[in-house]
């Protein structure tokens, strides 16, 4: 290894794109990171006892972090598909490790979303009262290390902002969840810390295969390894990826940490942080290790389809209103294992569409069951019961996320399913029939759900419950809004990632 | 004008969201913005269609979504199809809409049901304007949403939730294969336009194959929606709505876009000969099983939902052997006198409280309007000369017999007589003799806002055929700019048929019903397999019910039982194995090492230190596992080479 050291200079300079330097006058996507952190620390510095304060606190920071990436989103070019506003700093240059930020419009969209889903996580946790101060500390240093986690473009700056994210998540389960909150944190951290020790094999190897003494990840993209050398790395991000998204059988973290969870983290757990796996396959996987990705679409497109089916029919079998979500988390993110495999225009970019439109909808999902639990004191779907009528503008709204989630037109859900089942049809015809078995088993779990707690007579021994009160209206409607504009006019969201999707796809056929 | 048909969805979504939006501030007011509404798309319609009838045309578009190599457009338009049905529902629609002011009046949800109906009215518009197969989609998903909540309006009493459910599934169901068609056609031709594709289909450039999959995915969803053999079973369930909405969306429209699909598919049919055969079978054997179960229910929507199967069947089969506008006539026509004879119904069921018709009886002279105009719907459905179904009904049954199928062209006259007796058991069960229950005693004729639509919809059960009739030259035909000629013989023939079909079945009615020469419990009784065949339908929600919805509720018990006990059982074993594993070596590692430097009472205390540490010291097990990584990825790497 001690020739590595010689020509490292060379790499950095060859990193930094001059070009878009000079365009650029503020360093925009390290203020989207560092705003939160500044948040995360300010709010830890507060004086005690000033619940009301973090919460204020929490959301202007959370607030002005969102306004920030909406102005990042206006500096950025996205008819073009390379990554821009890049900010590469030397960092440990022997190693070739650089601090390295980018976006393209394959991340705008989930740094967007993280950013939209931390504004309403803080309006959902107004009601947080218990040790309020770190609570409220944590979730902002959870979005530093989300919108990290989308902007990195160093394998080293990437996989600490991974890490990152395990930890206020953990905290925000074994503190403040259920029950079993201990047992689900634990769970959580250490299965995805397995995963992403998994995946830092990968990365090192695919390091050391390089040899170019760079953590660069596009420069990485740009380079041919063996096959064998792909087989294994690409293996190894897998098992690491699929941890987080979940992949079947490695989901059963999932269900646990989304009961226990309070109703803030599961919208950003199942919103956000489920796609970090499901990018690493765009960002990492498919451009880096083409000729391995290719070999193993058809398995990945297998797995897919079991996600979408046995996560429906888990979800149907459940009686608890979170573990049903979560479950059909599981399955809707089959739509985008299955959009990777075929890696046709059409699935791809509906399995994008399918990760922005799911974090939205699941969200709704998950914040819709909190409102409910949060009158009702249970989630035991066979202790509901005619909630339409003792609450019926909750009971409209999680009938709006239950159709957003079973991809009823008109919502963004089923522009992402069709064109993910679209774009697959061209290369796994039958699998595509059995997934749409899925879309009749969501509507089916969904609707019997309805059923059973929205509709018939309401519980005699209830007390009067309040419905939708303001705050809570001002958390639900951007997440129904978003949802049904997307579903209407989904050239908003697919302007952005077609360009993206397309350079994705060249380097898969260049090689 | 014809440059505004745009519009004409427009203004029932504005009412839909005004409606919508306004919450419990609405109070009783949603039919106010809902009516006006409907009425100015009406009026639109109208225009339009004299415009279309001058031989104008109208399309727009613009580009839904695009990438590199990819473009869907979107788009509107309005050829003499379209012009027709915008008019159909539209009038219907609004007649529905007024009927229900005095229907509906007191009822507690009065605006989100006009709200509902808003936006499905809304939503068929769009239907009918689209230029497009994924427009359609869209539009036909909506009206299954409407759908839904409109069977679910009465969402507490028992049943109703159920019967929303099943007819959103069951069409689910269907609508899947729609999706197949879709992706299908779309990676076939890139585009969703239907003149486009039907462009393509003509001159050979889409695969045989592909043509197949297209068309019998595009007729799963027809199925559906239109309640075909074997997808009929939601329709009956679907009464559970108010009876209103029976009328508009299951009878005269909704389930009308089914057959609207196949009629705007046709030329992809044509050019596949083996599917058109199912569409024919599948339209005659429902027509044929729909209308014997209208024997012996006595429930008076049932018997129409069935009636209405029947009739759908009617249109399948019309459509099935490839003749276009006898279906779409059939299509226009029943959409008219179906919806009169549902609203006569609800009329009924408003006045006597109850919708079996044992309970009823004697309501001709206590209900004249009513009773006149139910029965103009029941010459119309029998097909009795003059009225509508007359000319509609004999032209499918013309076009089939033309087309040489004589098997089907029997089912469909055995079809006509059942469909003859049962609506005249139901009329005479309703209207004659004496009331056999108090609330058919003290029964009342309902207000004009009720009967007024009923008469106006009379007097189109009676004329509407005429438009497609000979003596008016056919102007329907003509409008749709698809003659359709068979020679005289042919139409002299089976008319004479299905007059005696007609007649056979009305007068074998009247004399076991009115007269009662013959007591029908004798054959029931003679026959008890068959009669129970019937009154249960077939068995069929027997049969869906033990394998697809019991069946698939237990698997999703295993599954869920399988993901908990066996899955993540195997996940904490792992991590038990794995804790122990670390405690082991902890304690080796206390007793070898630390055994050596400090004693061993003092060890004790910092073992259990360190297990606690191994069970909750997150920093400690992290930085180990990144030690562990950076040693194996070295590993892997000398291996790989």
């Amino acid at each position: 290894m001690g020739g590595i050291d010689q020509h490292f200079d060379l790499q950095v300079i060859g990193l930094t794109g001059e070009g878009e330097r000079s365009k650029m006058n503020l360093p925009w996507l390290s203020l989207a990171i560092i705003l939160p952190l500044v948040g995360s620390l300010g709010i830890a510095f507060l004086p005690k006892g000033k619940t009301k304060g973090y919460k204020v606190a929490a959301l202007a920071v959370s607030l002005l972090t969102l306004l920030l990436v909406v102005v990042i989103g206006t500096q950025v070019d996205f008819g073009q598909s390379g990554v821009q506003l890049e900010e590469v700093l030397p960092w440990l240059p022997q190693y070739g490790v650089s601090y390295h930020l980018g976006v393209d419009g394959l991340s705008y969209p989930l740094v967007f979303l993280s950013a939209l889903l931390t504004v309403l996580a803080v309006l959902a946790s107004w009601e947080v009262n218990y040790r309020s101060k770190a609570y409220f500390s944590l979730l902002m240093l959870l979005e530093a290390g989300l919108i990290g986690v989308f902007l990195a473009l160093d394998y080293i700056l990437f996989y600490i902002f991974w890490e990152v994210v395990l930890v206020p998540m953990y905290f925000l389960i074994g503190i403040w969840g259920g029950p079993r909150k201990e047992y689900a944190a634990l769970k959580f951290f250490i299965y995805t810390l397995f995963g992403s020790v998994i995946m830092l094999v990968g990365i090192l190897a695919l390091y050391f295969a390089a040899g170019i003494n760079s953590f660069n990840i596009i420069e990485l993209t740009q380079i041919t390894y063996s096959s064998h050398l792909q087989f294994w790395v690409f293996l190894a991000f897998f098992i690491g990826l699929a941890v987080k998204v979940p992949v079947f059988p490695f989901h059963t973290w999932l269900p646990d940490a989304h009961v226990e969870a309070p109703t803030a983290v599961s919208m950003l757990l199942a919103g956000i942080l489920l796609k970090m796996g499901t990018y690493g396959f765009f960002r990492i996987l498919l451009p880096t290790l083409p000729d391995a990705s290719l070999s193993f679409a058809p398995i990945l497109a297998v797995l897919g389809i079991i996600n979408i089916v046995y996560g429906a029919l888990a979800a149907m079998g459940q009686d608890d209103l979170k573990k049903m979500v979560a479950y059909s988390s599981i399955s809707h993110m089959g739509y985008v294992l299955l959009g990777v495999a075929a890696m046709t225009p059409a699935s791809l970019n509906g399995a994008v569409f399918q990760m922005f439109s799911h974090g939205i909808i699941s969200a709704l999902l998950f914040y819709s069951v909190g409102l409910i639990y949060e009158r009702t004191h249970t989630r035991k779907i066979s202790e509901l019961g005619g909630l339409l009528v003792k609450i019926p503008a909750i009971g409209v709204v999680l009938a709006i996320a239950a159709f957003a989630s079973l991809g009823l037109p008109g919502f963004s859900g089923f522009i992402a399913e069709f064109f993910v089942l679209m774009g697959a049809f061209v290369n796994f015809r039958n699998l595509v029939f059995i997934g749409g078995l899925g879309l009749v088993l969501t509507a089916a779990y969904l609707l019997w759900m309805m059923q059973r707690v929205l509709l018939g007579e309401p519980r005699v021994d209830w007390p009067q419950f309040a419905d939708l009160k303001g705050l809570e209206l001002v958390a639900a409607a951007p997440l129904v809004i978003t949802a049904i504009v997307l579903g209407v006019y989904p050239a908003l969201l697919v302007n952005l990632v077609s360009p993206a999707v397309s350079g994705i796809l060249a380097l898969l056929g260049g090689n | 004008m014809l440059s505004l048909a745009w519009l004409i969805p427009v203004f029932p979504v504005l009412a839909w969201l005004i409606i919508g939006l306004s919450g419990r501030k609405m109070q009783n007011r949603g039919s106010g913005i809902a009516i006006p509404a409907v009425l100015i798309s009406f009026l639109f319609s109208l225009a339009v269609l004299v415009q279309v009838a001058q031989g104008q045309s109208y399309h727009t578009s613009f580009t839904w979504l695009e990438w590199p190599g990819f473009q869907i457009t979107f788009g509107f338009q309005v050829d003499p199809l379209a012009a027709m049905m915008l008019v159909v529902v539209t009038l219907v629609s609004l007649l529905v809409q007024i009927y229900s002011l005095g229907y509906m009046q007191g009822d507690s949800h009065y605006s989100r049901y006009y709200a509902n109906l808003s936006l499905f009215t809304a939503a068929m518009l769009t239907l009918l304007l689209a230029d497009n197969y994924l427009l359609l989609l869209i539009a036909w998903e909506l009206v299954g949403l409407c759908s839904y909540l409109l069977i679910g309006h009465y969402f507490r009493n028992p049943g109703v939730p159920q019967a929303a459910n099943k007819a959103f599934l069951t069409t689910r169901v269907g609508d899947f294969g729609f999706m197949i068609a879709l992706m299908a056609i779309f990676n076939a031709t890139g585009t969703f336009n239907f003149q486009e594709i039907f462009a393509l289909a003509q001159t050979g450039a889409i695969s045989q194959g592909t043509l197949v999959l297209v068309t019998a995915g595009l007729f799963l969803g027809a199925a559906g929606k239109s309640a075909q053999f074997p997808f009929q079973v939601w329709l009956p369930d679907a009464m559970a709505g108010p009876t209103p909405v029976s009328a508009l969306i299951h009878a005269a429209t909704m389930v009308a876009a089914g057959v609207y699909l196949i009629a705007r598919s046709l030329p992809l049919y044509l050019v596949v000969p083996q599917v058109m055969q199912v569409v024919a079978w599948v339209g005659g054997i429902t027509a044929l099983l729909a209308a014997a179960v209208g024997l012996v229910v006595n429930d008076i929507k049932k018997v129409l939902a069935y009636s209405t199967i029947s009739q759908l069947g009617y249109m399948m089969l019309g459509l099935g052997v490839g003749a276009f506008f006898p279906g779409v006539f059939h299509l226009m026509t029943h959409a008219f006198f179906k919806a009169l004879l549902f609203l006569g119904a609800g009329s009924v069921i408003h006045a006597v409280h109850t919708q079996d018709m044992r309970e009823m009886g004697g309501l001709g002279r206590r209900m004249p309007y009513t009773t006149l105009a139910f029965l103009a719907g029941s010459l119309a459905l029998a097909g009795v000369f003059p009225f509508a179904g007359f000319y509609s009904k004999d032209s499918i049954l013309a076009a089939v017999y033309a087309s040489g199928n004589s098997v089907l062209f029997w089912m469909g006259v055995v079809a006509a007589i059942l469909t003859a007796f049962y609506i005249t058991r139901a009329v005479v069960l309703t209207f004659w003799h004496q009331p056999r229950s108090q609330g058919a005693e003290q029964a009342q004729e309902s207000s004009p806002v009720m009967t007024v639509p009923l008469l106006i919809l009379s007097g189109f059960a009676l004329a509407a055929g005429w438009l497609g009739a000979d003596f008016s030259g056919n102007i329907l035909g003509g409008f749709l700019g698809t003659e359709f000629h068979l020679p005289r013989a042919i139409h002299h023939y089976v008319t004479r048929i299905a007059t005696v079909a007609a007649l056979g079945g009305i007068v074998l009615a009247i004399f076991t019903y009115l007269f009662r020469w013959f007591q029908p419990s004798v054959l029931t009784q003679r026959f008890p397999q068959c009669y129970q065949l019937l009154q249960q339908a077939y068995y069929f929600d027997r049969f869906y019910n033990r394998v697809f919805v019991t069946g698939t509720i237990r698997v999703a018990e295993f599954v869920a039982w399988f993901d908990q006990t066996v899955i993540d059982g195997l996940v904490n074993a792992v991590g038990r194995l794995g804790k122990n594993l670390a405690l082991l070596i902890a304690k080796i590692d206390i007793l070898l090492i630390d055994g050596f430097v400090v004693g061993f009472g003092h060890s004790v205390g910092r073992a259990g230190d360190r297990v606690r540490r191994w069970q909750n010291g997150l920093t400690a097990n992290y930085l180990l596992s990144l030690v562990w990584a950076v040693l194996i990825s070295i590993l892997t790497f000398k291996l790989l080479g």
